[in-house]
């Protein structure tokens, strides 16, 4: 007879170090192996390698730089992840996301900017017709609205 | 980020679906003709349509060619907005402006009027540096607000703005209703949207040409779209 109180999403708790539910922790948090918060914490945590889950129960004030970001709790601060960030149902993060891919459920919410970085692409820099050098940290244009093609009412 | 916005992201009460109702596209369920808008009383639990925007795909004309832009969309962030924009190399700012309009005023438009409280909705929801975005996606969310915070906030989007760049914006052009359906905005592709109904609003005011043209006073260019059932969509150029 189970008598887990929660379910550990996508996780093997044998390769899972856990902080519970009434546990809080400020500072910072390395790991090399997968890590699962369901409790409090303040600071950073980075875990390169590996996955970090961020249970329902689950408040950070923290950074995150993991290979996968599962959130189905509380985040404030900015999420960077190698592989991939998951924002499950009921989910509320307010934090800059960086990361490869990205899903986001229906009922998590987000406030923040969203970074995708594709591992093998490189900067697309089109060059600009007729401009001799390239804008420094703007946009590239490959080609400008035409002209009177951008009807204005006024 | 502020530690406001954090506050109140964290401590108000339960608002609006951020991903905007139930239902992915797969599931949308019914198709609207180009240019009709669907607006139907909020206890009738709609389900998602898609509609033509020719708004949407002039702003995407407008930017097309150009990768590594700054979007912002101000209709929560959606699984669908999201794979649209990034595959076209943009980054995305997201943001539930419905949401932040309950938390900051309520639903009551009379409420938009405290010069406190306005500083405090710009500063929790717009704290950005100056020309951050090179792209604003606003859907319907300046409908709903009244004509201090309403003005303030065109002014602040005019300061977040690049030059050059363009914001999208839907009114009801409607000058007798007082209250229109809001809806959660999802990219289908350039020209098209899936509307999820997120429940009637009042509206602080008329918008016809002349006042729009009045609002958006400090940008460069403004075009409108007039379609059917008094929706004007609008693409301003700052």
């Amino acid at each position: 007879m189970s008598s887990t109180p929660y379910r550990l999403p996508d996780t093997d708790p044998r390769n899972t170090a856990t902080i519970g539910k009434s546990v809080k922790i400020i500072g910072q948090i390395f790991t090399k192996e997968d890590l699962y918060v369901d409790g409090d914490v303040e600071g950073t945590i980075e875990s390169q390698e590996n996955k970090v889950t961020v249970g329902p129960n689950g408040r950070v004030q923290a950074s995150i730089r993991a290979r996968e970001v599962v959130i189905l709790g509380q985040v404030q601060g900015n999420v960077e992840a190698a592989d991939k960030v998951d924002l499950r149902k009921d989910a509320k993060l307010v934090g800059d996301i960086a990361s490869g891919r990205i899903s986001i459920e229906d009922g998590a919410l987000f406030k923040g900017s969203i970074d995708i970085r594709r591992r093998s692409r490189k900067p697309v820099r089109k060059p600009v017709v007729g401009a001799p050098s390239p804008v420094p940290a703007g946009p590239v244009v490959a080609s400008p609205v035409p002209a009177g093609g951008f009807g204005i009412k006024r | 980020m502020l530690p406001e916005k954090l506050r109140s992201f964290f401590t108000a009460a339960a608002g609006q679906n951020a991903a905007g109702g139930p239902g992915s596209p797969a599931g949308v369920s019914r198709v609207v003709p180009a240019g009709s808008f669907s607006a139907r009383p909020s206890f009738h639990a709609a389900a998602p349509v898609t509609r033509q925007s020719r708004g949407l795909e002039q702003f995407f004309f407008n930017i097309r060619d150009i990768v590594g832009l700054s979007i912002l969309d101000l209709s929560g962030a959606t699984q669908e907005n999201i794979n649209f924009l990034t595959s076209l190399g943009h980054k995305i700012y997201s943001q539930d402006m419905m949401r932040s309009l309950d938390e900051a005023f309520g639903r009551d438009p009379a409420e938009q009027t405290n010069p406190s409280r306005i500083d405090y909705f710009l500063r929790t929801n717009f704290d950005y540096q100056p020309d951050t975005f090179d792209g604003a996606l606003l859907w319907d969310s300046l409908q709903f607000m009244g004509p201090a915070l309403l003005n303030a906030t065109v002014d602040r989007l005019h300061d977040l703005m690049r030059p050059k760049s363009y914001l999208l914006a839907f009114f009801n052009a409607h000058d007798r209703v007082t209250e229109v359906m809001s809806h959660a905005f999802r990219i289908g592709d350039n020209q098209t949207i899936l509307l999820a109904e997120r429940g009637m609003r009042p509206t602080a005011q008329v918008f016809n040409n002349r006042n729009l043209e009045k609002l958006f006073g400090k940008f460069e260019t403004v075009k409108f779209f007039l379609t059917r059932e008094s929706l004007r969509e609008v693409i301003v150029r700052r």
